[in-house]
């Protein structure tokens, strides 16, 4: 009980004494997380469309495959970037291992399916009726997409948080692919592994504050902008 | 309705789009200061080494300093020294500071790894439950691991291929005994992970002073019981990794680093580095 009063403090204390490095820690993993679901929301978005909204041969298998990536864990996932960037491996070349770059493609691989999936659940759900109603009011094709995804709005939105807070909560993908570099690939989650491990617990406890205040910004955004179109 | 919502999208596009905007901006100003005209971008060097460095804060006084003098952005990447050593041995880092000197000769002698120096010591010591069920004592750590082994006593181990752990592995196979059972906990993590489980387990544990100091003040009901011992010696070497061998090598700053590593002026800072925070050095000099 004590230490949570402790790391209480000390997180009240980081934050009004602006600690650079902290911030910069914690800017940093904002980009690394924006940056990453912008990159799977572009992708997923239309691949779950897509996916959705079609019927062909192997469907059932691709999505037993996105179903299966959204529980890919993220060390799978580390460790495959890990192989692929090695200096041996096949993108070597490109000195990537351990840079912010490494963590956004780890989060892309854990982010993408849940997008994806959720976003093709959403769409597998669109009424037939109002397809063939959207046909004869002799909609164009771009028309159509934007109505169904207007339709399916909330659910899109789920997505989007899930995937969200599936790439904020990440740490083992993070941890081995970024190398916790200090003033480099150093984020929140990484931080707090390591503050751990050296036994500051108040520390650690202290980001640990920080890191669920920003997931509560940024997901109570989301959060609010999914539920007031509802409502209007 | 269909409005509000594309109005919507389009504000988190924008929030999205302005987040990266931001960064991208950063990075563009933080580029043109680097490459201001007296000083050119810097070289990045990989790191490899344990986590003791790290967790008792040695590296964040060193490194800093290296990479200001030579101009290198240091990738400081802190494992187990076994996967330090795997990575040297691939070529995927171009210095090592690890402690293992059994294992490092084996990546000196396959020619991964070229200019191998001392660097500096500490010893390893065992703790114990403050009730010390199994009566250890004294700096007799053989002694001490064959009453552990007869006594059957709780035994919590690194078992990540760290120095620590091969050490530990060593005064096992010293005595002909091959530790396992309920008795013996195995954790597969880093040394204050571990120093954490012993505590509450109640159980023995093999470990560096350094990172025993660091972590004391949250370890209730350990203490130390074994130590001083002459086979407890904790040695740290520093190399760098053979470019003949891996073409891929940062070779310049990686033998700038070893150098680095045994100058009298980081040797100072090793012999006083934690004296100020727990009354005693953590590291001591020890080049060859």
């Amino acid at each position: 009980m004590e230490l949570i009063i402790e790391g209480l403090k000390k997180a009240l204390d980081i934050i009004l004494s602006a600690d650079p490095e902290v911030i910069r820690i914690t800017l940093l993993t904002l980009r690394v997380s924006f940056t990453s679901i912008l990159i799977s929301t572009i992708i997923g978005l239309p691949l779950g469309m897509a996916i959705g909204l079609s019927r062909f041969k192997g469907r059932k298998i691709i999505l037993i495959f996105i179903n299966i990536g959204m529980g890919l864990p993220p060390v799978v996932a580390g460790l495959w970037i890990t192989l692929l960037l090695w200096r041996s491996g096949p993108l070597g070349n490109f000195s990537l291992l351990y840079t912010p770059t490494a963590i956004v493609m780890a989060q892309v691989l854990v982010s993408l399916p849940i997008i994806t999936g959720l976003t093709s659940s959403a769409f597998q759900q669109i009424n037939d009726k109002l397809l063939l109603q959207i046909k004869a009011m002799g909609a164009t094709k771009r028309q159509t997409l934007l109505i169904l995804l207007k339709e399916s709005r909330i659910a899109v939105m789920a997505a989007i948080i899930a995937g969200f807070g599936r790439v904020i909560a990440e740490v083992g993908a993070a941890m081995m692919v970024g190398g916790n570099i200090l003033g480099d690939t150093r984020i929140l989650t990484t931080t707090i592994v390591m503050e751990v491990s050296k036994g500051n617990f108040d520390l650690a406890l202290a980001l640990s504050f920080i890191l669920l205040s920003a997931a509560f910004l940024i997901t109570g955004t989301l959060t609010f902008l999914q539920q007031r179109t509802r409502n209007l | 309705m269909k409005k509000s919502f594309l109005a919507s999208m389009l504000v988190l596009l924008l929030v999205i789009l302005a987040a990266c905007g931001n960064t991208s901006g950063e990075k563009a100003s933080a580029k043109d200061k680097k490459e201001s005209p007296e000083k050119a971008a810097p070289t990045e060097m990989i790191l490899a080494t344990t986590t003791s460095t790290q967790d008792t804060g040695l590296l964040d006084v060193l490194v800093p300093k290296f990479e200001k003098e030579n101009n290198v952005k240091v990738k400081t990447i802190a494992v187990g020294t076994g996967q330090a050593l795997e990575m040297g041995t691939k070529g995927e880092a171009d210095a090592l500071l690890v402690h293992a000197p059994k294992s490092e000769q084996e990546i000196v002698d396959s020619g991964d790894a070229i200019n191998y120096k001392r660097v500096m010591y500490n010893d390893f010591v065992l703790a114990g439950p403050s009730e010390n069920p199994a009566g250890v004592s004294g700096d007799d750590i053989n002694a001490a691991f064959k009453k552990l082994y007869d006594s059957k006593a709780v035994f919590v181990s690194r078992g990540d291929d760290s120095g620590t752990n091969k050490k530990e592995l060593s005064l096992w196979q010293a005595l002909n005994i091959k530790p396992s059972g309920s008795n013996y906990i195995s954790t597969g993590q880093g040394m204050g992970a571990t120093l954490q489980v012993a505590a509450e387990k109640k159980g023995y544990v093999l470990t560096d002073r350094g990172t025993w100091l660091a972590q004391e003040k949250n370890l209730k009901g350990l203490k130390i019981v074994v130590e001083g011992g002459k086979n407890l010696m904790n040695i740290y070497h520093v190399m760098q990794v053979n470019p003949e061998k891996h073409d891929k090598v940062n070779s310049k700053d990686a033998k700038k680093f070893v150098d680095f590593m045994v100058s009298k002026d980081v040797q100072d800072i090793i012999k006083d580095f934690g004296v100020k925070k727990y009354g005693q050095p953590l590291f001591h000099q020890y080049t060859e």
